[in-house]
């Protein structure tokens, strides 16, 4: 405890550099309570679009949990729907079984999640680069088989039936048009992301924003690295097995597809394009994603992956950070332009 | 003679199949570290141009192999220069999305063009039906394919051993700094390189449509095989290509028929198996 | 104060009449389908039958005019589906929804059809649970038992003992063996053995290896439409079938036009089940294919019959109830409703809102320099057995 008598006459005149950092960085940008209340736009600008809506919040909340993994870590995985299905269907189940409360519900859903995310984490700590891709892959493959194969408790290929969510509060319908269920993913997108960003602006974040840049050096400054990718990844899993849960409870229905290959490579790609590493990345993405699938489906139903490709190319030539790291990249180059020192 | 030899048979001519569609991948991403999820869309190409030729132009299967060849080397070189150089110091993650934006056009074009059904298409009478030997029945179209890429493999080692352009290869595989820093020009090499690689995939779609079908999905169906076999055989290496594709056909055939509840799994849990032993591959290096 | 209350009155019936004027104007349907992704093809022919349809009845019906919404799930979706036909219903403000190709799209759908009270066709999706999960829902496909069923006991009836089965293993290929070998059993016939392919499997030869091993009278073989009948039939002839030894059975997408193409002269022998082809050597089914065919330069196929028979379901209703669109009117009227249809006759069960039809047993022939699947036998008036109602 030497060192906090050491640190304390220096705190009292300047914070020691690295919390000071971390606060600097945990402060809330304005940028980022605009976008928080434009969340709430919808309601009152697009009041038919919410179902919509509440699914790209959904998808939010998924994008998020994988860049706490990928972005901030630099776990490459693609079979993270393995835990949005695990969720959905843990929802789903407990629901068939005659519980149907959603916020319980979710809480049961996270912890059921959380220990198979666990579970799995002490595998995944273990690779990198190619082969961690391939084991995530494969994993993800192996979990889509088994629950074809157990149709008797997944309901299989048709879907499991029968799910039907209790009122939130006793009070709140799930109605045709969406406000609950869009109020609700909105709540517990928001709720988690404090949460995340809590997580990310703490040494810890630190901690595995330097496993990310470079894992060998790590444990030579005594990173307990193995340990911080078990955490980070337990935390992704819970989260995403919430996001799964949302999915279910808004829309009564769970089929196989939530943990299915598709949806890992949606989730990779929203992520990527929104971009990586800077939280707001997966929100981002995952609505200009899926508005733009929305839309081009919407014109051209045959086609419209067409234009999603194109999309992509078109994200990854001119904005290779992503949609944020371009925003980025503009405000310093309006920072630079205005601020020029003479 | 025990089933099991028919088994093997079969494993061996999807093993081959894979080998083709496979190789070229494992040394653009071995030597460049370019991730090209689009090399399945090279073997697509060079199904539809076999398809397209032999139905509308009425060629001769045999003919349209070259041309196959030739399509999926032509892609890939055209796709090269206009997109995939610039990207070679990008991140894996943003390769990824381009040559996955990449394959959703693809596919959509072969929507476009060619309709989302199943392309019909009809081998010669000599290559149909199966001979039977000591009381196994032998497809005689596997044999065909076992005999082809077989041939291929050894053109294949043969110009990686024996030729100058081989030692090339190998050197930038091995390390590109290096080679570059002899005088090797590495940009030609990979150029013609993944051409090979191409053209070789498009060959092996050419011949795949009368074993595996085709239609626009073709493109991402097969990906994940592809990786597979890239993955567990280890990158730049045709030797662990080769290696990885004929256990994971015969893993794939055997598991079909003697488990059949787990035929499916079997090509995953062997990945699964081989990588966790060896995380580069059986012949990667690193 | 009257006067207040009259004016309060006259204000809100305008606006409520502005809404209902509006939706006087057409009747809306929402088609919810699969128009890209690997069931493009299945959605692509239901659409071309509701649009053949109305070309030929013309877009008006009972003074009301019909608007199509296209809405694409893209293939296996349930929350898409359910999300896109709440939008449907909800934004766009449709009357009826249709389409359906899969059984987890029509499921998730049929909530949102209960709930919002709105009439729904299935034309492809062949679950039987389906017509149970919304009181609105009526089908004009055919389901997965009407036929397997149908299949099996008529094959225990006309010579084959003993028979393996093969089917897909995931939910409509698990129905079909269920209810194939039940239909065989209760026909007097002997199930020596089965097996469940991988669903995305490129390669059968294996699996036919081992059935042939067994020496049935017969191999019964159910799977999805797409590349696998051109790959089953590749196995059987690389594994030396011989039709006349061991018979081969299943379900109309194993004989479809594509499938027959791909398969060439092994497919010859092949005896499947469907309820409709477009060999169907009927005047009316006649006509039918050559509108078909100038219009979109192809054959029909049972899904385009499911298209083109909900269409003309939508209409037949829309006429009894007068133009009236809402839910309950319009089940009402499609409850026990019976037509001609190019398949043959058929009728809505007013009980189960299931299809009621001709079953067909055909044998695939050389007709001319063509394969042709070459009706056999016909069963009338099949209900769905799943529903637990018996002929």
């Amino acid at each position: 405890m030497s060192s906090d008598t050491i640190a304390a006459p220096a705190s009292a005149a300047a914070p020691t550099a690295p919390l000071a950092f971390l606060r600097a960085q945990g402060r809330w940008h304005w940028a980022e309570i605009a976008f928080w209340l434009a969340t709430l736009l919808p309601f009152v600008l697009t009041p038919d679009y919410l179902v919509l809506a509440s699914q790209v919040a959904i998808s939010a909340l998924f994008a998020l949990s994988l860049d706490l993994i990928l972005g901030f870590s630099g776990i490459v995985s693609l079979g993270h729907a393995a835990y949005f299905g695990v969720g959905a269907y843990t929802a789903g189940l407990l629901s068939v079984w005659g519980w149907g409360e959603p916020l319980t519900g979710l809480v049961v859903a996270g912890a059921v999640t959380g220990v198979v995310g666990y579970v799995t984490s002490f595998v995944i700590a273990r690779f990198r680069h190619l082969a961690l891709i391939m084991i995530t892959l494969g994993f993800g493959l192996l979990l889509q088989e088994a629950a074809n194969s157990a149709g008797w408790l997944t309901g299989g290929f048709n879907g499991l039936q029968g799910v039907h969510t209790w009122p939130i509060f006793g009070k709140f319908e799930f109605d045709l048009y969406g406000y609950t269920a869009y109020a609700y993913a909105l709540a517990v997108l928001f709720l988690i992301f404090l949460v995340a960003r809590r997580i990310i602006h703490s040494p810890f974040g630190l901690a595995l924003r330097g496993i990310r840049e470079n894992g060998t050096r790590m444990p030579a400054i005594g990173a307990p690295t193995h340990s911080h990718i078990r955490t980070i990844y337990t935390i992704a899993a819970i989260i995403a097995g919430i996001a799964g849960a949302i999915l279910t409870q808004s829309t009564e229905t769970v089929s196989l597809e939530a943990l299915g290959f598709q949806r890992s490579a949606d989730v990779l790609v929203m992520l990527i394009v929104g971009g990586t590493g800077k939280l707001y990345g997966g929100l981002i993405g995952a609505a200009v994603y899926m508005v733009a699938r929305d839309q081009f489906s919407g014109l051209n139903p045959q086609y419209w992956y067409f234009w999603i490709g194109l999309l992509l190319i078109a994200v990854v030539m001119f904005l290779p950070n992503g949609i944020l790291g371009g925003l980025a990249g503009i405000a310093d180059f309006v920072k630079t332009k205005w601020t020029k020192t003479p | 003679m025990p089933p099991v030899f028919g088994v093997l048979f079969d494993g061996v001519a999807y093993g081959m199949l894979l080998f083709l569609m496979s190789v070229g991948l494992s040394v653009t991403l071995g030597m460049m570290n370019f991730v090209n999820l689009a090399h399945c869309s090279f073997a697509m190409l060079g199904g539809y141009v076999t398809v397209t030729l032999m139905n509308a132009l009425h060629w001769p299967f045999f003919a349209t192999l070259p041309a196959a060849f030739i399509a999926g080397a032509a892609a890939s070189v055209v796709l090269e220069r206009i997109f995939f150089r610039r990207f070679y110091n990008a991140s894996e993650l943003n390769q990824c999305v381009l040559t996955i934006g990449i394959v959703f056009v693809s596919v959509a074009a072969a929507a476009y063009i060619y309709g989302t059904d199943q392309q019909p298409m009809q081998l010669p009478s000599y290559l149909q039906g199966s001979i039977t030997f000591l009381g196994l029945d032998f497809a005689i179209y596997r044999l065909f394919l076992i005999v082809a890429a077989a041939l291929i493999t050894i053109l294949l080692v043969v110009t990686l051993e024996w030729t100058r352009f081989g030692a090339q290869v190998r050197a930038a595989v091995n390390n590109q700094r290096m080679a570059r820093g002899l005088g090797i020009d590495v940009d030609t090499l990979f150029a013609i390189t993944f051409a090979l690689g191409g053209g070789l995939a498009g060959l092996g779609g050419g011949l795949a449509i009368a074993m595996l079908g085709l239609d626009p999905s073709f493109a991402l169906t097969y990906l994940i095989y592809v990786l597979i076999v890239v993955s567990v055989g280890g990158l730049g290496s045709i030797a662990g290509s080769f290696v990885a594709a004929m256990l994971l056909g015969v893993a794939d055939m055997a598991g079909k028929y003697y488990v059949p509840a787990f035929g499916s799994v079997l090509i995953y849990l062997v990945m699964l198996v081989v990588i966790m032993w060896r995380p580069s591959g059986l012949f990667g290096r690193r | 104060m009257q006067k207040l209350l009259c004016g309060v009155a006259a204000v809100a019936l305008a606006w409520l009449g502005a809404g209902a004027a509006r939706a006087q104007e057409s009747v809306k349907i929402g088609m919810v389908s699969e128009y890209s992704g690997q069931f493009a093809d299945t959605g692509a022919q239901i659409d071309h039958g509701v649009e053949l349809y109305i070309k030929q009845h013309g877009a008006t019906v009972a003074g009301r005019k019909i608007e199509i919404i296209r809405k694409d799930t893209g293939g296996i979706a349930p929350d898409l589906a359910k999300r896109l036909s709440q939008e449907v219903i909800v934004r766009d403000h449709a009357d009826i929804l249709g389409g359906f190709s899969l059984t987890p799209n029509a499921l998730a759908a049929a909530d949102v059809s209960a709930q919002a009270k709105k009439f729904m066709v299935v034309m492809n999706a062949a679950t039987s649970i389906i017509t149970e999960k919304s009181p609105y829902i009526a089908r004009t496909s055919s389901t997965t038992p009407q036929l397997n069923y149908t299949l099996g006991q008529w094959a225990a009836k006309n010579g084959i003992k003993t028979i393996y089965t093969m089917v897909s293993d995931y939910g409509p290929g698990i129905d079909a063996e269920t209810w194939f070998q039940k239909g065989f059993k209760d026909g007097g016939g002997q199930v020596i053995g089965s097996v469940r392919f991988p669903v995305a499997n490129p390669d059968f030869s294996a699996f036919i290896q081992a059935a042939k091993d067994k020496t049935p009278d017969a191999i019964y073989i159910w799977i999805p439409g797409g590349a696998q009948p051109a790959a089953v039939g590749k196995a059987l002839a690389e594994r030396g079938i011989d039709p006349n030894k061991i018979k081969i059975l299943g379900q109309d997408a194993l004989a479809s036009e594509t499938a027959l193409k791909s398969m060439g002269n092994i497919a010859v022998g092949m005896i499947t089940v469907s309820d409709y082809d477009y060999n169907h050597q009927s005047p009316m089914n006649l006509a039918f294919v050559k509108a078909y065919n100038d219009e979109f330069h192809r054959n029909p196929d049972f899904f385009s019959i499911g298209g083109y028979d909900g269409a003309h379901l939508i209409y037949a209703a829309l006429e009894k109830t007068g133009g009236k669109a809402d839910g309950d009117s319009l089940i009402a009227a499609a409850k026990g409703l019976s037509w001609e249809s190019p398949r043959g006759p058929i009728m809505i069960d007013p009980e189960t809102r299931d299809i009621v039809q001709t079953v067909y047993i055909r044998r695939v022939e050389k007709v001319g320099n063509e394969l042709r699947n070459v009706e056999i036998d016909a069963v009338p008036n099949v209900k769905d057995p799943a529903h637990g109602a018996k002929k």
